[in-house]
């Protein structure tokens, strides 16, 4: 993201009005965004806690058939999961956890949630990272092609196929992938992911090629209709008019007077489009098994495994949480009636 | 392809030049957007182009920059800039004209300046582009531009954004942006439609200034005649894609020979004196749909058989050119046929609606402050002031649309309530309200029968048979055909939407009709029409009216008494004649001096 | 309103629809896949779940048969039915929600309405499969009107969200000004004033919603979280057979290929009716 917003030529060169004299309302303003974002992350919680916990019995949940055979593993579970306190209570306990890193202990295999993650984000943070360093310039370009030539041929044959790519279900898009490149007619890739000993994903780069142009196919396209989109209502503005009659040559117009007003909604889009990948990723992850967040919030769904369920929820809803917040702070920055609003 | 260096402080040798230009449409072959089109801009000259919507006056303006909208096309003609042929360059050396040679001034500058970039660069932005000067050099230049425009020169507004600049200097910024290449020719779209007359004046004294101390031939693109009385040497006439007359100023105001040139000033009001307004029948033909031979005969009260032929143009006087065949032939023509003696000082009154102590709030903050007057029965009573004034507030609050107020408001010698829902069924049937764009308050998913039928249903005036009836008849009155009650909004114009809205309010057979602007959105032929309907229902139904307007000569032709509002206090009322021939306030002087009048021109 | 131009208004409306091509296209493709859907069942060779030959050849009808070698086109026949109810009942259950929540919100105003926004970005915090995950931890026997309830009301605040924007540019209309001036009764305000004038939007938010839906169901079958394990469904078809994509593609393929042009032909269907809306304001 930060690539494309270096690339456009900042508003002015003498950038530096936005500091100190009204630095004071900037902060202010920063702290009522994180406050807002904390808030919302905290409804999250409750809202994650309620979900696993107000329906149904989680015993009964891990245990399925054998809930009525082992008495014994159901009052371990639930000396284990603290059933016997009060929900408020548990609750607390939880969140407390939470903000000091004790994300309890997974139902499966015993061990510490903490540790169970902490590799699979690194991992899942490669993935998404790499989605979006090809998709965000991909998106640009072909969205600027689009506008400069818009209703061509070209413009008209790419709007329709992204139509068509944007209705798929990304697990649709990965197994067609799958079967074009990888076992059924071409055999260019492995069809999963290689992690031999536990060794990172990356070092098998070859096999996250086909996820990586899953996710890419799944977001690019909503990316590139709202570019193009905004682009096409920029250039038919007045200003782009009126530049446009005072002589200025075309790819100036493109450059300083479109662009610069389409930066906004880009970054808006594109945070939506990572935060959607923060979900994404769990049915890519899943159908090329990938180890990261995602297959592994499959797995814990599948066991039933809630520690670990809260746990990867709240790490999914923090980073659509963060994304929002950042793109937010930048949408601002690159507006500058907004910007001189803030600081007025 | 050099660019000549614009010489400071030097006299343009050269204006320029339109010959027989037409302008098409890509997607219909053979139906033009304005046709045979002629005109010569001569340095230090301005020049008007009048018309209403749909004239093809913009289409005029744009292509004398060798530009065209989406979907639209030069067809035919010539722009001669000296002995060069501006639609004849290639792309690149048109592009080198433009803004150096031929500068443009857009419509709606507020949205013509780009959002994201100071205006002290925007201002420099094509001197930057051409090379020309240092940058040193360039931001001195911008400085005097600005300083020219009346505008301050200081680093802290070189930096500002356009959305931190109020509507007129915006409108200066674009002024001055256009003068800084010291241009020959300088096209004005509209620039100040929308503005204060306040601001509007003082935009108009800078333009008037530069063009004839920088010998800048001007083309003033504009709906506003009375504009156009004030600043233009020359006027043209455009209607339906043609010049229907051109000539000197004196000549198109004191001897107009085309019927629409007539019936155009015939629907002007005047600050001098009351007029009956007249409107002109039908609308303007869209590309297309225009009649063959003069276009202006299917609406033209002069029309014969002949001119379905091609119309000749005739040449009346010193280069006075009118496209009518029977333009010799016309009966003398004058300014005052129109004249009414003002609204009678010694009628008898007898209040219906009181307004005493009004202040009104939104949220925090009070908008209006002590604010009362009467308005008696059959009475029209005008609440004047230029925006941010309070006048539509106040007409809300009679209207029931806004309830954060204090104060009284009595009809018929009871308080109304705050707000519709705390009025009796009885009060919001017998105030009615009509709003100023008739393209925002008509639901766009009924049909005008559906529309009018609602308030005789809910207030129990008429329903089933009974209610049809009434809306053939109320159609009847607001001069609709009546198929027009099977139709939907969006087949009507502006004028006929507006109509509409009013056959609502006279649905529910109100004893006052509160007017938010009606005609600001419609073109003043329209305007006419609009204000004869409401006079005639105020005389034959004894309708009172609270009638909110900026048109201070719209006032003198349509309301008995005025309140004239600054920041949502009254700074002065009574009745029209008496406040607008000798106003007492400094603020009316003023709003008078800079009102463009039309009945200005020497004769 | 009258019936004369009741009908006339929809025998135009459909008239120009049809000349919008992605509409026409798309609403062909759906239409297909429905009747796929709904009369698959009796035109299918097999039984949903006989067993026809041995797993994952070419034994059985033209397709080949499954993991368990029951017949794969025999499944994809049967197999539409709970995926389109299932996708259509979701799509109703969060438009109806989502209106609501939102036109509400864009009415009323102050502070109602920043709360109701503010919960909605707490929900928007969620993708929508993450919840449908939440609760399928949370519940020891999923049933199908789980599904529905969930993917719904994860849509619900998207399509508030949509709702609120369009009934808020109404609201400040003056037509709505108008009504409230009458003395008109906020219910009807809300639905005779206001709604009546968001159906494009909304359609076309339907139509997008209910590609949505189409995905989310079948992703829910294709992670292996099904409300009957046994039933043929396009979505868990894939889940039980996508081991075997080298040696029979076709067990695997088929449902894809199914979903992938269910999908497109809403998604289709969605963009002609937002263009048809653009078009008509133009004019």
């Amino acid at each position: 993201m930060t690539d494309t917003a270096t690339a456009v030529p900042a508003p002015t060169p003498t950038a530096p009005a936005r500091s100190a004299p009204v630095g004071g309302a900037w902060v202010r303003w920063v702290l009522r965004r994180i406050g807002l974002a904390v808030l919302t992350l905290w409804l999250v919680s409750l809202l994650v806690f309620a979900a696993t916990t107000a329906l149904g019995d989680p015993v009964r949940a891990i245990l399925g058939r054998d809930y009525e055979a082992s008495p014994g593993r159901v009052a371990q579970l639930r000396e284990q999961l603290h059933l016997d306190w009060s929900w408020p209570h548990r609750y607390l306990d939880w969140l407390g956890g939470l903000f000091t890193g004790d994300l309890g202990t997974s139902v499966s295999n015993n061990l510490p949630v903490s540790s169970l993650i902490g590799d699979r984000i690194v991992n899942s943070a490669v993935l998404v990272a790499a989605a979006a360093i090809v998709a965000i310039p991909v998106s640009f370009g072909v969205a600027l092609l689009c506008a400069r030539f818009r209703q061509g041929k070209l413009d008209q044959g790419v709007q329709v196929g992204l139509l068509g790519l944007a209705a798929l279900p990304e697990f649709v898009i990965g197994i067609l992938l799958v079967a074009l490149l990888s076992t059924t007619v071409l055999h260019w890739f492995p069809a999963v992911t290689i992690s031999e000993g536990g060794s990172a994903p990356w070092h098998h780069p070859v096999s996250m090629v086909l996820p990586v142009i899953t996710l890419v196919l799944a977001v690019a396209p909503y990316i590139i209709r709202i570019l193009r989109a905004t682009l096409l209502e920029v250039l038919d503005s007045d200003y782009v008019e009126l530049a446009r009659l005072k002589g200025v040559p075309e790819r100036v117009v493109l450059r300083r007077h479109a662009l610069l007003n389409a930066v906004v909604p880009g970054i808006q889009v594109i945070a939506l489009q990572l935060a959607w990948l923060a979900g994404g990723v769990v049915i890519v992850e899943y159908l090329f098994s990938y180890p990261g967040i995602g297959a592994s919030l499959v797995d814990s769904v599948t066991n039933s495994d809630f520690p670990m369920v809260q746990a990867l929820s709240m790490v999914i809803a923090a980073v659509y949480v963060v994304v929002n917040l950042v793109a937010d702070v930048l949408a601002i920055l690159f507006t500058p009636k907004a910007r001189t609003e803030i600081s007025s | 392809m050099t660019t000549t260096e614009p010489v400071e402080e030097t006299t343009p040798a050269y204006g320029v030049s339109v010959e027989g230009l037409r302008v098409g449409l890509t997607a219909r072959p053979g139906v033009d957007v304005v046709d045979d089109i002629d005109l010569l801009l001569s340095p230090g000259e301005v020049v008007g182009l009048v018309g209403e919507s749909g004239s093809g006056k913009t289409t005029v303006g744009t292509a004398m920059l060798g530009y065209c909208r989406d979907g639209a096309i030069v067809e035919n003609g010539k722009v001669l800039l000296g002995d060069r042929d501006i639609l004849g360059l290639g792309t690149n050396e048109v592009r080198m004209v433009r803004g150096t040679e031929i500068a443009y001034m857009p419509q709606d500058p507020a949205s013509a300046l780009n959002p994201a970039i100071r205006i002290g660069r925007q201002i420099v932005e094509l001197l930057e582009l051409r090379g020309i000067g240092t940058a040193q050099e360039r931001d001195e230049r911008a400085r005097a531009a600005l300083v020219e425009v009346g505008l301050p020169d200081d680093d802290g507004f070189l930096r500002r954004y356009p959305h931190q600049l109020s509507g007129g200097q915006v409108q200066r910024v674009a002024l001055a942006m256009a003068f800084l290449p010291r241009p020959n020719v300088l096209v004005l779209d509209e620039p100040t439609t929308g503005l204060d007359v306040t601001t509007q004046g003082m935009v108009l004294d800078s333009m008037n200034q530069l063009c004839r101390s920088h010998q800048v031939a001007a083309l003033y693109v504009t709906h506003d005649l009375a504009v156009i009385a004030n600043i233009a040497d020359r006027v043209a006439v455009m209607y339906a894609g043609r010049i229907v007359e051109i000539g000197p100023r004196e000549a198109i105001f004191t001897d107009p020979r085309h019927p629409y040139t007539r019936a155009l000033l015939d629907a002007i009001p005047h600050l001098s004196q009351a007029r009956a307004l007249g409107g002109i029948p039908g609308n303007t033909p869209s590309p297309g749909s225009r009649p063959t031979g003069c276009r202006f005969r299917d609406r033209c009260a002069y029309a014969q058989d002949r001119c379905a032929e091609e119309p000749p143009r005739l040449i009346i006087g010193d280069a006075h050119v009118v496209r009518c065949v029977r333009a010799e032939e016309l009966p003398p023509w004058d300014i005052n046929v129109g004249r009414v003696p003002d609204a009678d000082p010694e009628r008898v009154r007898e209040a219906v609606l009181k307004v005493d102590g009004l202040d009104v709030f939104y949220g925090r903050k009070q908008v209006v402050f002590d604010v009362g007057f009467e308005i008696a029965r059959a009475e029209c009573v005008a609440l004047v002031g230029e925006s941010g004034s309070g006048k539509t507030t106040i007409s809300r609050c009679v209207g029931g649309l806004h309830k954060d107020w204090t104060g009284t408001i009595d009809f018929d010698g009871h308080p109304v309530g705050h707000g519709s829902r705390r009025r009796s069924a009885e009060d919001r049937k017998r105030i009615q309200y009509v709003f100023q764009n008739p393209y925002q308050s008509l639901n766009p998913r009924l049909t005008v029968e559906q529309i009018i039928r609602r308030p005789m249903e809910l207030f129990g005036v008429a329903k089933g048979r009974a209610a049809r009836d009434r809306v053939a008849e109320l159609l009847d009155a607001v001069a609709l055909r009546p198929a027009v009650a099977r139709a939907k909004t969006h087949l009507l114009s502006g004028g006929e939407r507006q109509r509409v809205a009013i056959a609502r309010a006279l649905a529910a057979e109100p004893d006052i009709l509160v007017c938010d602007e009606i005609t600001s959105a419609l073109d003043v032929s329209v305007q006419g029409s609009i204000v004869a309907l409401l006079e005639e229902l105020r005389q034959s139904r004894g309708i009172s009216m609270l009638f909110v307007t900026h048109n201070l000569a719209l006032v003198r032709s349509i309301a008995a008494r005025v309140q004239i509002l600054n920041a949502g206090r009254i700074v002065e009322s009574g009745l029209v004649a008496r406040v607008l021939d000798s106003p007492q306030e400094d603020y009316t002087r003023t709003l008078l001096a800079n009102s463009p009048r039309i009945d200005v021109v020497d004769r | 309103m009258s019936v004369m131009t009741a009908v006339s208004g929809v025998g135009g409306r459909v008239r120009r629809g049809l000349g919008q091509p992605r509409l026409a296209v798309g609403l062909a493709i759906t239409l297909v896949v429905v009747l796929v859907a709904v009369v698959g069942p009796w035109v299918a060779p097999y039984g949903e779940q006989t067993i026809v030959g041995r797993p994952f050849t070419h034994e059985g009808s033209w397709l080949g048969t499954d993991y368990l070698g029951e017949d794969v086109w025999s499944r994809v026949l049967h197999g539409g039915r709970s995926i389109l109810v299932i996708a259509l009942l979701c799509t109703l259950v969060g438009m109806v929600v989502g209106v609501l929540i939102g036109i509400i919100a864009a009415y009323v105003g102050g502070w109602l309405d920043e709360l109701i926004m503010r919960l909605n970005d707490v929900a928007l915090a969620f993708p929508q499969i993450l919840l449908a995950l939440l609760v399928l931890a949370s519940v020891d026997e999923p049933k199908w009107w789980m599904i529905v309830a969930i993917v719904g009301i994860s849509h619900a605040p998207r399509v508030a969200r949509l709702a609120r924007g369009v009934a808020i540019g109404l609201v400040g209309r003056d037509f709505v000004a108008s009504a409230e001036a009458l003395g008109e009764s906020r219910t009807r305000v809300l639905l005779a004033e206001i709604l009546p004038n968001m159906t494009a939007p909304l359609l076309a938010e339907a139509g997008l919603r209910l590609t949505y839906s189409i995905g989310m169901v079948a992703g829910i079958g294709f992670l292996g979280f099904s409300t009957n394990p046994s039933a043929a469904d396009w979505g868990q078809m894939i889940n039980e057979n996508r081991l075997a994509l080298l040696v029979q593609p076709w067990a695997v393929l088929a449902p894809v290929i199914m979903i992938g042009i269910f999908a497109i032909g809403t998604n289709l269907m969605a963009d002609g009716i937002s263009r048809m809306a653009a078009t008509r304001s133009d004019s």
